[in-house]
């Protein structure tokens, strides 16, 4: 387990807690890879079926990148707690779930961070948008973009778009997500310079 | 890596080789050997401790099955450790050990794939300071980091505090560390200088120790 880094993005808060490579139910261990389970815990309420969907699709792209051969027949656990939703809530849990994997000190092939998108009905492309935002928009895109290729981990849509207003939007994302990544560099460099 | 004279380079924690280059798996500071066979690793802080071969570790007994104990390292897995493996222990001649003492060894075995198994005497035979460790003392945990900057030579840390107060210490590379000094409040003292060095700067620590001898 780890000093949970929270991450926020605006308004957007979420804390990530990751305990692992721990040793695994029977049930649940894999022979040759670490067994990857992710929790998303809204701010109110119980999880629901919208929580586990967004589990599953963390776990896909945390599964991409943590090098689970390393450590078979163990269960690494990532518990994310939202503080507050102010939008992009899906790329604020992707990022505090990269961080998260950082902290730990888990082996990892490259880092990820997620990107939002909202396409409004005019077709202007707003990255990061607010709650409000969200909802005038026709569509919603949700990428994880890694860090070695700029390829995309995971994409998701909520809402209609056409091809090449996706292709436009994963370009802004692409490049956004440089940001992100020097944001995850200056995090680092000065907690290691610390000691 | 383009104009390094040629010759074996080795691949520590945190690199692995992938295909023709190298793979970075881990954030931390690049640190580099150029003696004997050169070697290149991450320096990363972690709390959590996988097993590595030849770690001298502090694990604490958590059952007994038959002729085997199973010790707690702090790992994925509980360790197994051998009745027979103490000095001078035989068939006949049983060590007295109990679940819940604390025991210093050292790794035999410890690969991805099998679990871990430890012991208590070196390649000849010898205990070397390794063994079930006495009553009294205080265990607590800290970062791994931390515990190699401790077993750095002539760490500053414990030459200072060992002109506070005469002290014993056990460091495991689980990031375990057991203290003992002569009053409950004297171990109580190192234990809180130990745990906050790893955030306290040089400076900070001698103006805390300094109060302290001075009391």
């Amino acid at each position: 387990s780890s000093i949970p880094p929270s991450l926020s993005a605006g308004d957007t808060s979420v804390l990530a807690g990751l305990y692992g490579p721990a040793e695994a139910k029977l049930s649940k261990e894999l022979p040759d890879r670490a067994a990857l389970e992710v929790l998303l815990r809204p701010k109110v309420g119980l999880p629901g079926v919208l929580e586990r969907s967004r589990e599953q699709q963390l776990r896909q792209t945390c599964e991409a990148v943590v090098l689970g051969v390393l450590h078979p027949r163990t269960a690494i656990t990532l518990v994310l707690q939202v503080l507050s939703d102010a939008g992009s809530l899906l790329s604020c849990c992707l990022n505090a779930a990269c961080m998260g994997l950082l902290d730990a000190g888990l082996p990892l092939s490259s880092l990820f961070c997620g990107v939002t998108c909202a396409l409004s009905p005019d077709g202007t492309i707003t990255l990061d948008p607010t709650a409000r935002q969200e909802q005038e928009a026709r569509a919603v895109l949700t990428f994880a973009i890694d860090s070695s290729e700029k390829k995309v981990l995971m994409a998701t849509t909520k809402g209609s778009c056409s091809v090449e207003e996706m292709q436009q939007c994963l370009v802004m994302a692409q490049r956004a997500a440089d940001t992100i990544f020097q944001f995850y560099r200056d995090a680092l460099h000065r907690r290691y310079s610390k000691s | 890596t383009g104009a390094a004279p040629a010759g074996r380079l080795l691949c520590g924690p945190g690199l692995r080789r992938s295909g023709a280059g190298l793979l970075v798996t881990k954030c931390g500071l690049l640190r580099h050997r150029p003696a004997g066979p050169g070697a290149y690793w991450v320096d990363s802080q972690q709390k959590r401790y996988v097993p590595v071969k030849g770690d001298h570790v502090l694990g604490i007994v958590t059952a007994k099955a038959g002729d085997v104990f199973k010790l707690d390292v702090g790992g994925s897995e509980p360790a197994s450790l051998s009745y027979l493996a103490f000095e001078g222990a035989t068939k006949r001649n049983r060590p007295n050990v109990q679940v819940g003492d604390l025991i210093y060894g050292q790794f035999l075995v410890a690969n991805k794939d099998m679990e871990p198994e430890m012991v208590c005497i070196d390649s000849s035979g010898k205990s070397s300071g390794m063994g079930i460790i006495g009553q009294d003392g205080f265990l607590f945990k800290v970062s791994l980091g931390l515990i190699r900057k401790l077993l750095a030579p002539k760490c500053e840390i414990i030459q200072e505090l060992s002109q506070l107060y005469p002290f014993e210490l056990v460091l495991g590379m689980n990031g375990r560390i057991w203290v003992k000094a002569k009053t409950v409040q004297q171990t109580l003292i190192i234990v809180n200088i130990l745990e906050a060095s790893e955030y306290m700067t040089a400076e900070q620590r001698r103006q805390a120790l300094a109060k302290l001898s001075g009391n």
